[in-house]
């Protein structure tokens, strides 16, 4: 080998350096380079290919269905736009391992009012309430169910709105008193109250009809219509809550 | 002993080469079962449903790995508010609902509402063509995708965005952008800012489908493309889109 390199002329010896350089070259070119540096098509796909292999956090409302009820019940609510990952966080890993991955349960109040809270710029006709009046303190979802949120579950109680006057009546002599036998509610009142307005009694018969001399019920004290409290309605004296005088 | 050794890189080098020629072909193989010829992606805005909740926005940085500092978008929330003497801001609203239109009275307010924005995937996208290393160009499919590992991040990209919808990484110092959600997408998936918006502001479709959701959306409506005058031709159109949006 030694040998055949002292006796090759000096030329000749470049030359093959020159064709060792341009071999490594083209070696280097077809070998070497990363395929998708040569060719742009092979670069595209290759570039599609990581993107399309990126890991998807979302895995959509229809995955829920097949474990969980709340997919039927949402379905024919007000909520049925909202994505169940829109309030439960990304959930991919949940629908595949249940128990491991816990998802968020969001039941404080400043998570609603971020869509449903007052605000001018929001189109009309989107409700929305103002989260300091409308009934502070309590949980949203202690009055409306996240999954089917209208019809709100509406109290039927009269005193989940009127509190304070129930609470008057109960130890007054009128406690065994059903509000209604005084007023009548449409039922429209207990959804929108300020719309539909209950009945309040208008003359003084109405009180007549228990308290008067002439009334036929038995157990309750009687007063005189005529004379008593003469051209004044009975609760510009008396409140109705609380009749008794001191 | 020169000859052995060269002929052992010779080895190892067509080795190697046939080797990495394989493992292309196998991430070709990944996406032959889906064919981007059949497809052509484009999104609807109804502006005037927006809510302004800002949860696409989380859901997109969730599902991206986009930064979680309000910076970094891929896509975004405007607040737009219109003073009756013609003064318009515009506000990144940033998720951070409650702080809105600082120093604005209600009262010199003409109009207000909300405008999302992403990257419009434009069919003659600025972007594409000013980038050095072709490391960012158009899918068969109509996304404009960017490859991490060319991009040298010399944000001439982001310079020539007319939209302002790229931003620089702030770890992988590469430019960064929306891609439709293209991991999604191409499973049949709604992009993740899809999946949650609560009023169906965003609809996504497939323009080479006929009968869709976004199609009802492009017959139904007077659409508008955010700065037409520059011949982007966006694929992302709006509809009751305000005069004063830029
Ligand atoms: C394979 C069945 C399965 C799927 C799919 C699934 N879940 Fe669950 N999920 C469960 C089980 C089981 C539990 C109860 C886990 C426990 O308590 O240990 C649960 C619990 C929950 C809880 C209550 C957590 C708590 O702390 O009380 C929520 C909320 C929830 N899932 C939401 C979802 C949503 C939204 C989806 C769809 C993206 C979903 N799940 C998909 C099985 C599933
Ligand atoms: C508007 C937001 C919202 C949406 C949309 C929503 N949830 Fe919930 N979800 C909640 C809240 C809030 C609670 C807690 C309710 C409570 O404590 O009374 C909850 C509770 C749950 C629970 C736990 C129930 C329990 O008693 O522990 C499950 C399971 C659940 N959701 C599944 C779903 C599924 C499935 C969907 C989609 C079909 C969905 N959610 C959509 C807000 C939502
Ligand atoms: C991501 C936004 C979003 C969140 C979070 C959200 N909602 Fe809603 N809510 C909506 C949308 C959208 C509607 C439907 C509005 C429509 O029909 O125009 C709606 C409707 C309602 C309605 C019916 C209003 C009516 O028209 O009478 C109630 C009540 C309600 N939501 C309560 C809640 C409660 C309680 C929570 C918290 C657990 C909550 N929402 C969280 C978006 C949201
Ligand atoms: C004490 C029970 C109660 C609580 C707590 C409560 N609500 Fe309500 N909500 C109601 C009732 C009753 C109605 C229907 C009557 C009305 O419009 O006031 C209603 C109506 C609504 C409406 C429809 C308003 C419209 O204009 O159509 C929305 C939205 C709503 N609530 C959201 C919320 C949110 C968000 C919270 C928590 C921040 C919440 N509610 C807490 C009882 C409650
Ligand atoms: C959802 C809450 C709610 C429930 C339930 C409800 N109310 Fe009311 N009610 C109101 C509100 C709020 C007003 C005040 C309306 C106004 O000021 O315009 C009101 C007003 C009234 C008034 C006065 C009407 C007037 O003309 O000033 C009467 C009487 C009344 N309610 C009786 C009842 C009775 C009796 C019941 C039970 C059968 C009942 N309400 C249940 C919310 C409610
Ligand atoms: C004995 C008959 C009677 C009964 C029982 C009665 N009310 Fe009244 N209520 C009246 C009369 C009379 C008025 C008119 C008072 C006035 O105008 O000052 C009235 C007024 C009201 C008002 C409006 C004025 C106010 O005081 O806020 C409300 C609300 C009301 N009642 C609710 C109720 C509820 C709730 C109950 C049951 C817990 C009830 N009432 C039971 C007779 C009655
Ligand atoms: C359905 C029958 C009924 C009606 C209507 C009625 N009350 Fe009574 N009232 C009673 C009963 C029963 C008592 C408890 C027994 C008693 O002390 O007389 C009572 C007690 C009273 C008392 C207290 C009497 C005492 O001895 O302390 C007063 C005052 C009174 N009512 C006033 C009114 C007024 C005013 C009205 C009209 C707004 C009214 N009541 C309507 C049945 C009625
Ligand atoms: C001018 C005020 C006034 C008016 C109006 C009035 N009351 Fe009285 N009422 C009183 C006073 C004061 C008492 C307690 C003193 C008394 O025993 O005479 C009383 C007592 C009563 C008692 C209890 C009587 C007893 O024997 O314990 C009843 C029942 C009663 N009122 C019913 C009515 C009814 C029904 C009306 C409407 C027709 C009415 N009141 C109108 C002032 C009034």
């Amino acid at each position: 080998m030694k040998k055949f390199l002292t006796k090759l002329p000096e030329q000749a010896g470049r030359l093959l350096i020159v064709f060792i350089v341009f071999i490594a070259l083209v070696l280097l070119v077809r070998f070497l380079l990363p395929a998708s540096l040569k060719d742009h098509n092979i670069h595209i796909q290759n570039t599609v290919a990581t993107e399309m292999s990126r890991q998807v956090r979302y895995a959509g409302s229809e995955v829920c269905a097949s474990c969980h009820d709340e997919y039927n019940l949402k379905k024919n609510g007000y909520h049925k736009n909202l994505s169940c990952e829109t309030c439960h966080g990304t959930l991919k890993e949940h629908s595949e391992n249940p128990t491991e991955i816990k998802p968020l349960v969001p039941r404080q109040r400043d998570f609603c009012t971020r869509c449903h809270a007052f605000d001018p710029s929001r189109p009309t006709g989107f409700p929305q309430i103002n989260p300091s009046a409308h009934n502070p303190m309590k949980a949203c979802v202690s009055c409306h169910n996240p999954h089917d949120p209208k019809p709100p579950n509406v109290p039927q109680e009269c005193q989940a709105c009127h509190a304070e006057i129930a609470r008057t009546k109960a130890i007054s002599s009128h406690v065994m008193l059903e509000c209604t036998i005084c007023h009548e509610v449409p039922t429209q009142h207990k959804v929108a109250p300020r719309n539909v307005k209950a009945s309040i009694p208008a003359e003084r018969e109405f009180c007549g009809k228990c308290h008067s001399t002439q009334s036929i019920i038995k157990e309750t004290s009687k007063v005189d219509l005529a004379t008593h409290g003469e051209k004044y309605l009975c609760w510009q004296c008396h409140y109705p809550h609380m009749p008794e005088v001191e | 002993m020169e000859r052995r050794k060269f002929g052992k890189k010779l080895f190892t080098l067509v080795v190697s080469s046939t080797v990495f020629g394989g493992l292309l072909k196998k991430a070709n193989a990944q996406t032959k079962d889906y064919d981007p010829s059949k497809h052509y992606y484009g999104m609807g805005i109804q502006t005037n449903k927006c809510i302004g909740c800002g949860k696409c926005v989380e859901a997109c940085k969730d599902e991206n790995n986009v930064p979680k500092e309000p910076f970094f978008f891929r896509t975004w929330v405007e607040r737009y508010t219109i003073k009756k003497d013609g003064e318009v801001t515009v506000q990144n609203i940033d998720s951070r609902i409650t702080t809105h239109r600082d120093n604005i009275f209600e009262k010199e307010i003409l109009r207000s509402f909300f405008v999302p924005k992403l990257c419009n995937q434009c069919d003659n996208p600025p972007c594409v063509q000013v980038c050095p290393v072709g490391a960012t160009f158009k899918t068969e499919d109509g996304v404009i995708i960017v490859d991490d590992e060319r991009c040298i991040g010399c944000r001439y990209c982001i310079q020539a965005c007319p939209y302002g919808a790229r931003y620089l990484h702030p770890e992988k110092q590469t430019a960064d952008k929306c891609t439709f959600c293209y991991h999604r997408i191409t499973k049949g998936l709604p992009p993740a800012c899809v999946e949650v918006c609560p009023s169906q502001a965003r609809i996504f479709g497939d323009l080479k489908s006929g009968a869709s959701p976004l199609g009802r959306f492009k017959r139904l409506f007077k659409l508008h493309v955010l700065k037409p005058f520059l011949n982007t031709e966006p694929k992302v159109s709006y509809s009751d889109l305000d005069g004063e949006v830029r």
